[in-house]
């Protein structure tokens, strides 16, 4: 295999590129870890894609979604400048375009940010009587919004996110606005600028992530439905973890419009509860087109209504190597409840499960460093020196697979790759009708264990991978516990359009046990 | 240097006249508007907003590709273009890479056929001034414009002198009016011209002009460059490869100080706007919206009206003013008003600035005639005063010189003050000269 090796200068175009700017160590360590994750992403290489078409969208195949050419209101000069820190006579002011930029740095001094709840994760309280807690990517018209970042710390939104405003308008007050990774970025909720998420059932532990604040809340009975969002694991990983039930829908079920964006064709906003039977009566206010979001509901979500359930698929990639072996007995003893519950049980295979974080961890970071392109400090939150760490390297990462030269070993490699993935899930939904998977091959593990090295944390993905790259719904519920009292989840997962059905399965599940009942001593 | 001839392509970018802008409901119309009053989250770049198409937009640039004779891509869709500058609220536009709405055409001009290379839609940015304030250079930022939908028109590098760029500019411009789908004002920025130019395709260099907002600017500035140009090519070295701005109070080109971007735009396919597809029936329909376009309005105009080259050019340059023409010409028809007078009555006396209404400028023609002529019995009596008093003419007439007949009539035109139908008049008179 070809060894990656990266020089400076190609990590200060990359750079600049990005627009960031980066000192001395950063760029040191940036170059150093940029090549190991590109080494790890040549085995994408070894898959044939010779006539496989890339995948960019899941969507069903929709095409030709527009609007009519119609006059809606705008803001009024004052909403539009109000985020901005500098304004001229209705003007928003930016330093003159041709002088050299600086960056600020005091960005890197961390300035302390009032800690509200012992496990970190609440962002802000906006009304106490509130009923929902909403992970902070999705934008709060009046309430703070950061998404994680201090690039938006202080930023107010003109506008609510179509999920808070459906939740509204059937009575659910925002309480909370939850920790998470910054912008989505992380599986264990250790990347959130504001200090990570503790577990409550073990508080030296991580929370799980993205949606690590939204896990904890609904976890220790702070809220009974928190929003949340999955890009490739961000609402099961803390699900699994906090020992809550998740849905991750299908890839435009619920709007995206006024959610934060990480990865476009990969976001999936979601929610965490404590019962499949309470997660089916929120998704009801969700799940709907929106004509703010082009990619939301295509024509084809009814097709699954009418689906068997008698068949569960058990993928034998997922329980090889690389699985704990606690996890795995845990998982095998829920197969074996549904198995008593007269559900028959197969074997199938998902063989480009191996490929799924090379290919995820180009596809995202490539999106994400488009998506948080669009903050300069200008309009609202704060310059580009403020990104922390993980969003700096995945901006990079992402900036290097799209640039020049290198998007078609990268980019598009990874796209054609997903279609591949969508192949495997097809075929697989033929033999069987849902599919049960372990959702973390770890339990819990200790706050900081695994910073020092990303990849590390992006393998923790892998399980998460498939239902991701193809769009498809997954559900996550509790389990088990490990020996240690560790929550333990398991997911089950359909093709596009049957959370209908994942619910009924979790439903009967909750019948016959009652892991989802424990609630962490706090 | 040996005999190069002038290569010259352009990068035309029309905004559309839609209601509303290309990605969300905020009024397209931005110019004169107050600052940053036409936004919303979607063309602010606000976290969480995303974009969804203007149908009309969408129908309204294949419209300008097919009128430029071109192919419409059955499957589309939009990509980002990624790049940082203030005005790119999002830090990428959306545009169209590999797959444009519309690919191929051309225009006549009279040097030759000029070559569409592809015509596609993007969104506009916002626009920027740069100022002095308290003493410190900055920049002001109004988001209004940002998001309009744009068509870009790129050529293939098919034109070889300043004059037939000038020319294809204003083609373009006369086309796109009669669409009905742009007002192309160069002064508003609603057109805007881009011109590469070289004196050859293999020398390895080519000079962007911008900053062009008049069709007189563009023929001056790629003159001047060229010549420029050529001066360096004499001396044996090549030009820069520069984009370079008109300066119209220098009247030359200045190289453009524009802040150092990487040139790699790392497009990739718009993941938050389904693709296109249009299927032939779809696009015949648009075809059938094209109106007649000015060059074969022109020729109807001469051949059907019997106008001259000069006067039909000069109606068809503006729609409107063509229609009116044409209009009268249908109400002028029932009255037997010859088309040429009416022709001669707007270009002349501006009269279809008068009348708003083609109807009611020639029912104005018609009450004048009826009220000018005389009636039978004056006629007579006045035609027989004039037999009786020009004699020689008369006696001229009958040895066969009919052109004194014109006289004549002249002569009975100046008794009646010019109240004699001079059709009834001249039949008259033959008959009483019998």
């Amino acid at each position: 295999m070809k060894k990656n090796i990266l020089s400076k200068d190609q990590i200060k175009h990359i750079a600049k590129l990005a627009n960031l700017s980066l000192d001395e160590k950063e760029l040191q360590v940036y170059t150093e870890q940029l090549a190991s994750v590109l080494n790890y992403m040549e085995v994408l290489q070894e898959v044939d894609t010779k006539n496989v078409p890339p995948t960019y969208q899941v969507l069903d195949g929709t095409t030709n979604v527009f609007r009519e050419d119609k006059i809606k209101n705008s803001f009024t000069q004052k909403d539009a400048l109000i985020q901005s820190k500098v304004t001229h006579k209705g003007y928003f002011l930016t330093k003159n375009v041709f002088e050299k930029r600086k960056t600020s740095v005091k960005a890197l001094n961390h300035r302390k940010r009032k800690v509200i709840d012992k496990y970190n994760a609440i962002l802000s309280v906006a009304d106490p009587k509130g009923n929902i807690g909403h992970k902070d990517l999705f934008v709060t018209k009046g309430i703070e919004t950061t998404a994680g970042s201090r690039v938006l710390e202080g930023f107010i939104p003109q506008y609510d996110s179509s999920v808070v405003y459906d939740f509204k308008e059937a009575g659910y007050a925002t309480k909370y606005k939850l920790n998470q990774d910054a912008w989505g970025h992380g599986a264990s909720g250790e990347n959130s600028d504001f200090g990570p998420t503790k577990n409550p059932w073990n508080s030296n532990k991580v929370a799980g992530g993205s949606s690590s604040g939204s896990a904890v809340v609904v976890a220790t009975r702070k809220v009974d439905v928190a929003t949340a969002t999955d890009t490739c694991g961000s609402i099961r990983m803390p699900s699994s973890y906090n020992n809550v039930c998740g849905i991750k829908p299908t890839y435009g079920a619920v709007s995206r419009y006024g959610v934060i964006a990480f990865a476009s064709s990969l976001d999936c906003p979601g929610l965490l509860s404590n019962s499949v039977r309470n997660l089916r009566k929120y998704f009801k206010v969700i799940n709907k087109k929106d004509p703010f979001d082009a990619t939301s509901q295509s024509k084809n979500r009814g097709q699954n209504l009418g689906r068997q359930k008698g068949i569960i698929g058990i993928p034998i990639e997922f329980l090889g190597e690389g699985i704990d072996s606690e996890i795995k007995e845990i998982f095998m003893q829920a197969v074996e409840t549904f198995r008593k519950a007269n559900f028959k049980v197969r074997k199938v295979s998902l063989p480009h499960t191996k490929y799924g974080i090379a290919a995820y961890y180009i596809i995202a970071p490539t999106e994400t460093a488009s998506n948080l392109a669009r903050y300069d400090g200008v309009r609202y939150g704060n310059d580009r020196g403020y990104f922390g760490p993980e969003a700096k390297r995945r901006i990079m990462l992402g900036t290097f697979a799209s640039s020049a030269g290198y998007t078609g070993r990268y980019y598009e490699k990874a796209a054609r790759v997903r279609t591949l993935f969508i192949r495997d899930l097809e075929k697989a939904y033929k033999k069987v009708d849902t599919i049960l998977a372990p959702v973390s091959p770890i339990p819990p593990f200790d706050i900081g264990e695994k910073s020092g090295d990303p990849l590390e944390l992006y393998l923790m993905d892998i399980y998460a991978a498939p239902a991701s790259l193809s769009g498809t719904p997954s559900l996550s519920i509790p389990c088990g516990f490990t020996k240690t009292n560790l929550p333990v989840g398991m997911q089950i997962m359909g093709p596009r359009w049957s959370e209908e059905i994942l619910f009924d399965l979790g439903e009967q599940y909750q019948k016959l046990t009652d892991w989802h009942k424990r609630e962490p001593q706090s | 240097m040996r005999s190069f001839k002038p290569i010259i392509g352009l990068e035309i970018h029309v905004e559309l006249a839609t209601l509303s802008k290309m990605f969300c409901g905020c009024p397209a119309d931005h110019f004169g508007k107050p600052p940053n009053t036409q936004t919303c989250p979607t063309c602010l770049g606000l976290p969480g907003a995303l974009p969804v198409p203007n149908k009309k937009a969408i129908e309204w640039t294949i419209l300008v590709g097919l009128a430029l004779k071109g192919n419409i891509n059955k499957k589309s869709k939009f990509d980002r273009k990624h790049y940082f500058y203030p005005d790119l609220p999002k830090g990428y536009q959306i545009s169209q890479y590999d797959e444009p709405l519309c690919f191929g055409g051309y225009l006549q001009t009279s040097s030759g056929m000029v070559k569409i290379t592809r015509v596609h839609i993007e969104e506009d940015t916002g626009k920027l001034q740069h100022k002095i304030i308290g003493g410190k250079k900055v920049s002001l930022i109004d988001f209004n414009r940002s998001g309009v939908p744009l068509v870009e028109i790129v050529t293939e590098p098919d034109i070889h002198s300043a004059q037939e760029a000038k020319e294809f500019a204003q083609k373009l411009q006369k086309i796109i009016r009669y669409l009905g789908v742009s007002d192309c004002d160069m002064e508003k920025g609603s057109m805007r011209l881009e011109a590469n130019t070289s004196w050859g395709l293999n020398l390895g260099y080519k000079v962007e002009i911008k900053n062009i907002n008049s069709f007189r600017f563009l023929g001056k500035a790629i003159e001047y460059d060229l010549k420029r140009q050529k001066k360096i090519l004499e001396t044996g070295k090549t030009p820069q490869q520069e984009t370079r701005g008109w300066n119209e109070a220098k009247s030359e080109t200045v190289t453009q100080r524009y802040k150092e971007t990487a040139d790699d735009y790392r497009y990739f396919p718009e993941p938050d706007i389904p693709p296109m597809i249009f299927s032939k029936s779809y696009i015949s329909k648009i075809k059938s919206q094209i109106p007649m376009l000015p060059e074969d309005k022109m020729r109807l105009f001469i051949d059907k009206y019997g106008i001259n080259t000069e006067y039909a050019g000069i109606l068809v340059q503006d729609k409107s003013r063509a229609d009116y023409f044409e209009k009268a010409c249908v109400f002028a028809a029932k009255q037997s008003i010859n088309p040429k007078d009416i022709a001669n009555l707007m270009l002349n006396r501006g009269i279809d600035g008068k009348f708003s209404d083609p109807e009611k400028f020639i029912s104005s023609l018609v009450s004048k005639n009826v009220k000018k002529y005389s009636g039978q019995s004056e006629l007579l009596e006045t035609i027989k005063e004039v037999i009786k008093k020009e004699k020689k003419a008369v006696a001229d007439y009958k040895k066969g010189n009919d052109k004194v007949l014109g006289f004549l009539i002249g002569a009975l035109q100046v008794r009646l003050k010019g109240r004699a139908d001079p059709k009834v008049a001249r039949n008259e008179l033959i008959r009483l000269l019998k």
